[in-house]
Order: structure tokens, then sequence, then C-alpha cells
């Protein structure tokens, strides 16, 4: 179980988190939606502990490994996919053996073909180095996975494609994955709970179905008919 | 830190195990008469056969080569008594021999019974010119004043030279240029100036028709050489330094030393031959050949190099982290390693000498620290332009404290590193050549002899191995950098979409 209890944080005197809070149960998946600058990627970093709260705290099972990816992937250029993907494993120890394993069993259910790993990530597509960084946040096997916009960097197709590897994992590992997006339709996918941001505050937490049949603020529909296809458009697919 | 201490340690061991034979250390200055007399000095020791001569020639100037002999590097050097008293004890009114030897017995030192000449300044003209003119003394030059002159920046700038002389004659002449010693004699030759100032022992006065214009009012002080020594040389080898007495003193008169000079200047024969040649012996009667040299030259100038630089990575590498790792520390550390770059080169070498005397040890000293700067600069600039999320990154990945920064950042800041490496050992080729100015060896020892003597061929000699060795430096380096930086951090053609 992750909580934040009514966590803010300011940066530089620019509010970043006001008076949040929020919980994520374990073994279940909750989206974080908003436009940049909301805050979302800041409550990431908080969970991670890369920043502290100003006021308020926040619960995380103490030594909690926990599986990082975020947009553009953040793989080193100097290692190959491989050696990227394995390094939390060669921190903690582990033989080139183990790690080669690992990264095989891995390699499919992300869908990086092992020949892929060999590569440098300026050698591979922007898919390709997403879902090398998706190895590497798994390869300890964390129970928490935090993905921060891991499509947002994708073209339309790879989007698609990566999205079904990604639901696919999150459901056959049974993780407690957070999911930062400024896409609706990436929440809708992704989340069974949805926590929607605005500057800094939470707007309103609840399903798909709730956020859209009952907006607890004129925000909430305004946000999210902003991203919605007009249905004449979707009519005829 | 605790690498780079070990390292400076070797280099101090280095330095104190020296050979333990009975051996007197011969220094001299770095122009050619310094040399000569320093090798006769040196042939003398041997003759004698009490000690065995160690030459450490072509000290540079006064400071370094008086700061080699206070300190104990060398034991016996040529020195003048103007210079004793002006330079060296900083009271220009002691003049006498005497009183100059006894102001030097409190730190140890003695001087030699004066060998026989002055090495003074003086002002010379065309012998014809002087006979036409009725030019005899410089006091008849009061009488000229439609005459130009020549004279050394030197000479021309100093109390003890124009300056002074122009008062205390009353003289005034119709041009007064400035011009390098060395071209003084083609001004004077080719008729563009009529009067130039000389040393009374020039090589050229021996082989010209010039006429020395007389000092008939005592101005220029009086510069006789001298053997300047220490004490403790002349009391553990008194054969050695009655042999130097009685075969130097009063013997060498101010023609013979300028024939001496003109042997070496004009003829190009080596300085060892021109000693022989006043001590009587047949000497080997080689010219100079440096060539035998390069390979040893070579071999001392790599070294010079390859242990600063060395040094200079161990040191700067762990300072630049450091740097890198706290902010403030940074600043202070930039302003004194950039303090170390400001010092002249050669200012640089010669405070090494009352910390480590003379020769490789200083040298090497010297040459490290002066190559601190863009190594350090270079790895704070690498470490600290690291993308931030990268860094970030390797936190929540595990992998942390030398991990991160074998694994991580040195290799994505190996471009940036190297390249300070690179400029050092590039800067540190050329700033080696200095290093003979304290005894260091290496190319230089060629180009101070070869500027002692005004030998472009001698300087060259030096100066294009040292270039040579820089460009293979820097091919040796591109090459290294395939080494060291990652494959894939390498400049490559940027594809386009």
């Amino acid at each position: 179980m992750i909580a934040l209890r009514n966590v803010s944080k300011t940066f530089g005197g620019r509010v970043a988190l006001d008076d949040v809070s929020l919980r994520v149960e374990s073994g279940t998946t909750h989206v974080l939606l908003g436009s940049t600058g909301s805050g979302k990627s800041t409550i990431l970093k908080l969970i991670l502990g890369l920043l502290r709260p100003d006021s308020g705290a926040v619960d995380v099972e103490p030594g909690a490994h926990m599986g990082y990816v975020v947009q553009e992937g953040a793989l080193y250029p100097h290692l190959t996919a491989a050696r990227n993907a394995a390094l939390p494993a060669r921190a903690a120890g582990w033989s080139s053996e183990a790690q080669r394993a690992r990264l095989e069993e891995l390699a499919a259910l992300v869908g990086l073909e092992s020949p892929l790993l060999s590569l440098y990530p300026h050698e591979l597509s922007t898919g390709q180095r997403q879902r090398a960084s998706l190895l590497r946040a798994l390869i300890l096997d964390p129970p928490v996975l935090l993905l921060d916009e891991p499509l947002g960097a994708l073209d339309p197709i790879g989007r698609a494609e990566l999205q079904r590897h990604l639901v696919r994992v999150i459901e056959e590992l049974k993780k407690t994955v957070i999911v930062v997006t400024h896409d609706v339709r990436e929440a809708f996918v992704f989340g069974s709970t949805i926590t929607l941001m605005s500057r800094g505050r939470v707007v309103q937490q609840g399903t798909f179905a709730d956020l859209a049949r009952r907006p607890a603020h004129p925000f909430v529909a305004e946000f999210l008919r902003a991203q919605t296809p007009p249905p004449e458009m979707t009519r005829d697919l | 830190m605790a690498m780079a201490g070990g390292a400076l340690l070797t280099l101090i061991a280095c330095a104190t195990a020296r050979a333990q034979a009975p051996t007197v250390r011969v220094g001299s200055k770095s122009f050619t008469e310094s040399y000569i007399l320093a090798e006769i000095v040196a042939q003398l020791i041997d003759e004698t056969g009490e000690a065995r001569a160690e030459r450490r020639l072509g000290l540079g100037g006064t400071g370094i080569v008086y700061g080699a002999l206070a300190s104990g590097d060398i034991d016996v050097y040529p020195e003048y008594t103007g210079t004793i008293g002006r330079t060296i004890l900083k009271d220009a009114s002691i003049t006498s021999v005497e009183a100059l030897r006894e102001r030097l017995k409190p730190r140890g030192l003695t001087l030699g019974t004066p060998l026989g000449f002055d090495n003074t300044y003086a002002l010379a003209v065309w012998r014809e010119a002087a006979s036409r003119l009725g030019l005899r003394t410089i006091s008849d030059l009061r009488r000229h004043p439609e005459l130009t002159a020549a004279f050394d920046p030197g000479f021309l700038e100093r109390e003890d030279g124009w300056l002074g002389l122009r008062r205390h004659y009353g003289l005034r002449l119709a041009d007064v240029r400035v011009m390098e010693h060395a071209l003084t004699y083609p001004a004077l030759a080719s008729g563009g100036v009529d009067v130039i100032d000389v040393f009374s022992t020039d090589g050229q006065l021996a082989r010209l028709d010039l006429a020395l214009l007389a000092d008939d009012r005592r101005f220029f002080p009086d510069y006789a050489a001298v053997l300047l020594a220490r004490q403790s040389m002349a009391e553990r080898f008194p054969r050695t330094w009655a042999a130097l007495e009685g075969r130097l003193a009063g013997r060498i008169d101010t023609p013979t030393m300028a024939q001496l000079n003109a042997l070496a200047d004009l003829e190009r024969r080596s300085f060892a031959d021109a000693a022989a040649t006043f001590l009587g012996q047949a000497g080997s009667a080689t010219t100079r050949g440096p060539g035998h040299e390069l390979a040893k030259l070579t071999g001392e100038h790599l070294s010079l190099v390859v242990v600063s630089l060395t040094v200079a990575v161990l040191v700067g590498l762990p300072l630049g982290i450091l740097a890198a790792r706290r902010p403030r520390f940074a600043q202070l550390e930039l302003i004194g390693v950039g303090l170390l770059q400001t010092i002249p080169a050669l200012a640089l070498l010669a405070f090494m000498i009352p910390l480590f005397g003379i020769g490789r040890v200083p040298a090497l000293v010297a040459l490290c620290l002066y190559a601190l700067l863009p190594i350090v600069r270079n790895t704070l600039a690498g470490l600290s332009s690291l993308d931030p999320r990268l860094v970030e990154m390797t936190t929540v990945l595990g992998v942390t404290g030398w991990r991160r920064l074998a694994w991580i950042e040195l290799p994505m800041a190996s471009v940036t590193i190297m390249a300070g490496i690179k400029t050092s050992a590039v800067l540190t080729v050329g700033t080696a050549t200095l290093a003979a100015f304290i005894g260091g060896g290496g190319y230089g020892t060629l180009i101070v002899t070869g500027l002692a003597l005004n030998d472009v061929r001698t300087i060259l000699m030096g100066a294009i191995p040292s270039a040579l060795m820089a460009l293979a430096i820097h091919g040796g380096f591109e090459a290294l950098d395939r080494l060291v930086v990652p494959r894939a951090l390498r400049p490559r053609p940027t594809p386009t979409d």
C-alpha cells in the first residue's frame, strides 16, 4: 500500500503540490491524470524518495524496491540495451549468467526481440528504447511499478502496440502500478482508479465511469471532453 | 586523494635516492661563457681525481643557479662580483672580493680568487670610426650628439645600464633604438647605428674590428669573474679546491675569455672542447653535434611528460570529482588551480628550487601543477553537465557510491575528461622544454644551449622534436579515446530522418 497524506511541495515559491492525499492499494493500478505541470510527476518522485515533502507524509513500504519508467526511457547512452536493463541486477551483485537469464525471460514479455538487446540506445527506435527501459524496471521483480508518461514519446502505432504489452505486463505480474499520463484514453485503458489533478491539487478521484458520469467539478467534464473525439469521427471505425 | 599523495611521495623519494659516490656538482647559467667556465671547472675536478664532477649546466639565470647553490643542489658555479653584490646580497656598495667573501661566509659559501677578466657592459664602435671621430672614451661621445645607438633591452632599462650611464656622463645621442643583443652586431655592421652595447668578453669582439670605449669616469661596476662555491665543498675536497685556485686564479684574461667564447659562438665547437683548449689539452676537437644526444633527450623529455601527466591525472581527477560533489569547494579549487596557471612557467620552476632543489623532481612537480587546471576543470565540467534525469535515475536503480561514478558518471563524462587530459598533455610537452632551466633535462637543454649560442640550428634541434612529440602525443590520445570513451559516445554522423 502506498499513501500520501496532506502532502505539499513547492519549488522556489512555485507550488507543485497543495495538500494532496492519495491511497493506492497493493496489486491495483492507479492513474494520475492531468495536464503538464499539474504535479503528477512530483508525486512519483516523492514516492521514490527522490524528493521530500515540505509538509505531510508519504507512506511506502520501507526499503521496497520500485521499478520506474519515464518518458524517453532515460537509458544510458554508453551502455547496450542489455547492460542498461541489467544495471539494477548488476548493482545487486547478480552473476552475469543470472542477469542474462532474467533478461531473456523478460524480453519476450515486454515484446523486445533478443538480438536488439546488444544494441545501443541510439540504434533503437523510441518504442524499443521504452521496452528496454521497462525491462530495466522489471528486472528485480519489484512489487511496485511507477510509469511516468511511458507512451509519451511514441507515434500512434507504436503507442498502441506498447500499450498492449504494458496492459499484459500489469495483468500478468499483479503489481502495484501508478501510471502518470495526460491522455484520457490511456487513463481509461490502464486505470481501475483515476486521480484527476490540476495545478497541484486533486480535483477528483474515482473510476473512469465516476469521473465521466458524476464530475465533481466543471473542470473534470471539460478535461474529459477536450480529449474525446466527436462521435461522428469514430462512428464509422 | 590517497593515490595522489602516494604519487607525490614517490616523486620525492626519487629525489633523495641520489648516487652516493663522492661528486662535486658544477652548475652554470645559460650563456656561453658560463657554460665554458663550468666545463673548465668540471674538467679540472675530474683531472684532480679527488671527486667526480657532475655537470648541472644551463640553469637559467642568477636566481635559479644561486638558489641551487644555496639549497646545496650544486657545489660551485662561475659568477661575477657585481652580480653577487647587487643581485645576491642586494648591496651594491660591497665591491671588494674580501668583503663579498666575508658577507657570504654566514651563508656557508665562499669565493675563489678572481679568474682574471671582467665581463662588464661596454660601448663599442668601429675601430675606423673611432679613429676618424677621435673616440677613445665614453666621455668623448659627448662631442658627437649626431651618433645613433642600438642597445639590448636589458641594458637600455637598467639603472646600471643606459639610464645611469647617460646621467653619469651627461650623454645625448641622436637616436637610441632597442634591439635584441644578437641583432646589435649586424646593425652596427650594416652601418645602421654607430654605437652598441657589448659584453667585454663577447666572442664577436675577438673577430670584428671594434673598439671598446674606455669607462673613464668609472660608471660600470666590476663584474670580475669568480668561482662561487659551498664552503663545505672546499673543505671536503681540499686538493680539488687548491687545483681550481692554482690553475684558474688570475689565469683567464679578457681577450682569452673572448677567444674561448668565439670558439663556441662562432666556430661551433662544443663547450667541453673550448674548455679543453684552455686547459691545454688536445681536446677531441669535436664540433657541436647534438644529434647523438637526441635519443637521450627524447627519453628524458618523454619521461618528464609521462610522469608529470600521470601524477596530474591521479591528482586532478579526484579533485575534479570532489569539486563536482561539493559545489562550494569547486569555486575554491578552480581559483586555486587557476592561480597556479597564471604563474609564468619559468617563475613556477624557480619557486620549486627552495622546496625540491634543481633537476628532474622540481621540474616534475612544477609540470604536474601546471597540468592540473585543464584536467580538474574538464572533469568538473564533464560531471556537472550530465543529464540530471539520468543521474537521478541511478538512485532508483540502486546504482550508488563508487558504482555510480565508475559505471555511469565517468564513462558519460569521458569525452570531456579526455579532452582535458589531451590539452594538458600537449601543453606539458611544450612547457617541459623549460625544465632545462632548472636542470630537468629534455629537449629544452638544446633550446637553452641554442639560445646561449644564438644558434638557431641548435634551438630547432630541440624545438622541432618537441613539436613532433606534441603531435605524436595528440595522436596517441586520439587512439586512447577509442579505448576509454565508450563506443556509443564517440562522435558519429548524425542520422537524418
